[in-house]
């Protein structure tokens, strides 16, 4: 595997634009352009733009391919009908989970599956070895961009740009239509922000245009470059599940409050095992919480008990730019994640008082 | 960036000021450009001797954690308590209202020791 950062197709725009660039899971990435809270609250309040065109491509395409997706995913993707798109994961032969993913249903024997980018190719090794439906699968993520076009003006600053009525389309749905005069563009009314948008996979060779007229078409919504680390703040507000964080090799989706995911309708790989999490109850849980003494919790602080015994671990942590206060997710024993619990959090040396809330935090 | 010309620096950020016996530290308009939006300012080092490039608090963005070092050795008297409601004074003026301790050197003459600001902003600029 080569070491080397890979960029996206416009990196010299994020560049040009003055954003701070940093390697994140392979690529070379926007992460700030001009100031995170302000990002942040132009997401929340107006519309923002997310590069986040090294997320990962799929095609599965056969007379097996919803078979294939079947046994390697966790959600039913039999509910699919052509249009629609579903979140899912696949579960891993131990109990534990190789990537969180969307499936989208093209046509019927045709879907695409877009990826983490930092798991793309254990994914797509992963699939690969339990095809043994004779699904032809191809890897395309080299050759799309994708714009995640996110906040509530969202949809007035794309509306302008396409003849696809957007209104009428209903959340985790997309339609492959015209969009600022380029074919075939896959609009999909998802995000991973909470604040409603649109994302926009296009062509590489057509980015650049896609990225200058969406500016254009938002300019009068205020609409700005949004970096990850702004992303980061809006999902963990969300309490949306970031892999390597909160999700990983070793945690069960029923731990991680992903069952509304998970199907036991049919047969998935290690279903057994998740099964039986599911009906001997999980022994951890991941929790939503807020600090009530000033602090921020941060991936990998330990979480104790009143008595300063340990209870788990906190995985993702900010200062919610909206709360503007500490807060977190991470998994506690069981009996430790009702709703209202109070937990403590060790920063340096310090238990700091948190409380157990209901996620979305917002 | 801005790096006034009165000031010695860290290879940590830090900028420290002297007024008569007692040294003004904060830190740098580039370490507060590359945290970005400072939220938490925590000082619990009031009232004691710190060594030379020893932790004398933590400074957090929204997405960073970032330990504080002492410029030079003394006892730390002050700490701005502005901070604890608006921390992002260390964003908007670094070298005024966004001072963070006041320390009284055990030596004076280590502030010597320190970089000018020409040699900080060499050192930045690599």
């Amino acid at each position: 595997m080569s070491e080397q950062l890979q960029h996206v197709h416009l990196n010299d725009t994020h560049v040009a634009l003055g954003a701070k660039m940093v390697p994140f899971a392979g690529f070379n990435m926007p992460v700030l352009y001009t100031n995170l809270i302000e990002e942040h609250i132009c997401v929340r309040q107006q519309v923002g733009v997310f590069d986040v065109s090294h997320m990962g491509e799929f095609y599965l395409k056969g007379e097996r391919a919803l078979d294939l997706i079947q046994y390697v995913c966790s959600n039913d993707a039999s509910k699919l009908v052509d249009g629609k798109v579903q979140y899912s994961c696949l579960p891993n032969d131990q109990g534990g989970i190789v990537d969180d993913l969307l499936v989208y249903r093209v046509k019927e024997n045709e879907y695409m599956l877009v990826v983490n980018a930092s798991n793309i190719e254990k994914d797509w090794n992963w699939i690969s070895s339990h095809n043994s439906f004779g699904v032809e699968m191809t890897n395309q993520s080299d050759e799309y961009s994708l714009f995640a076009v996110q906040g509530p003006k969202a949809i007035l600053a794309l509306q302008k740009l396409t003849g696809v009525d957007l209104l009428s389309m209903p959340y985790y749905s997309f339609k492959i239509g015209q969009m600022a005069g380029i074919d075939e563009v896959i609009i999909s009314n998802t995000g991973y922000t909470g604040a409603g948008g649109f994302e926009i996979y296009v062509k590489n060779e057509q980015a650049l245009a896609m990225w200058n007229a969406i500016f254009e078409a938002g300019s009068e919504f205020g609409i700005k470059p949004i970096g990850l680390g702004a992303r980061d703040t809006l999902r963990t507000e969300m309490g949306y599940c970031l892999y390597g964080h909160d999700i990983d090799d070793t945690t069960s989706p029923i731990e991680a409050g992903l069952s509304w995911i998970t199907s036991f309708n049919k047969n998935f790989i290690a279903s057994d095992i998740h099964a039986k999490i599911k009906a001997e109850g999980a022994k951890k849980k991941l929790v939503g919480f807020e600090m009530i003494d000033r602090g921020i919790p941060r991936q990998h602080y330990p979480i104790v008990n009143e008595a300063g015994e340990y209870i788990g671990e906190v995985t993702s942590g900010t200062q919610s730019p909206n709360l503007s206060k500490g807060i977190g997710m991470g998994y506690v024993k069981t009996e430790y994640a009702k709703v209202g619990t109070e937990i403590y959090v060790q920063i340096r040396d310090k238990s700091l008082k948190a409380v157990v809330v209901k996620m979305p935090f917002i | 960036m801005n790096f006034p010309e009165q000031l010695k620096y860290t290879q940590e950020h830090e900028w420290i000021r002297l007024e008569g016996d007692v040294a003004i530290v904060g830190i740098t308009d580039f370490a507060q450009g590359e945290l970005g939006d400072i939220v938490f300012v925590e000082v619990e080092t009031v009232g004691k001797n710190i060594a030379k490039d020893a932790v004398f608090g933590t400074v957090e963005a929204v997405k960073t954690v970032s330990d504080l070092f002492l410029p030079v050795a003394g006892e730390v008297i002050e700490f701005n308590t502005a901070l604890n409601n608006s921390p992002e004074l260390i964003n908007s003026d670094p070298y005024g209202e966004g001072w963070i301790v006041k320390l009284k050197p055990s030596n004076l003459g280590d502030l010597s020791e320190l970089m000018d600001v020409a040699t900080y902003k060499s050192f930045v600029a690599h």
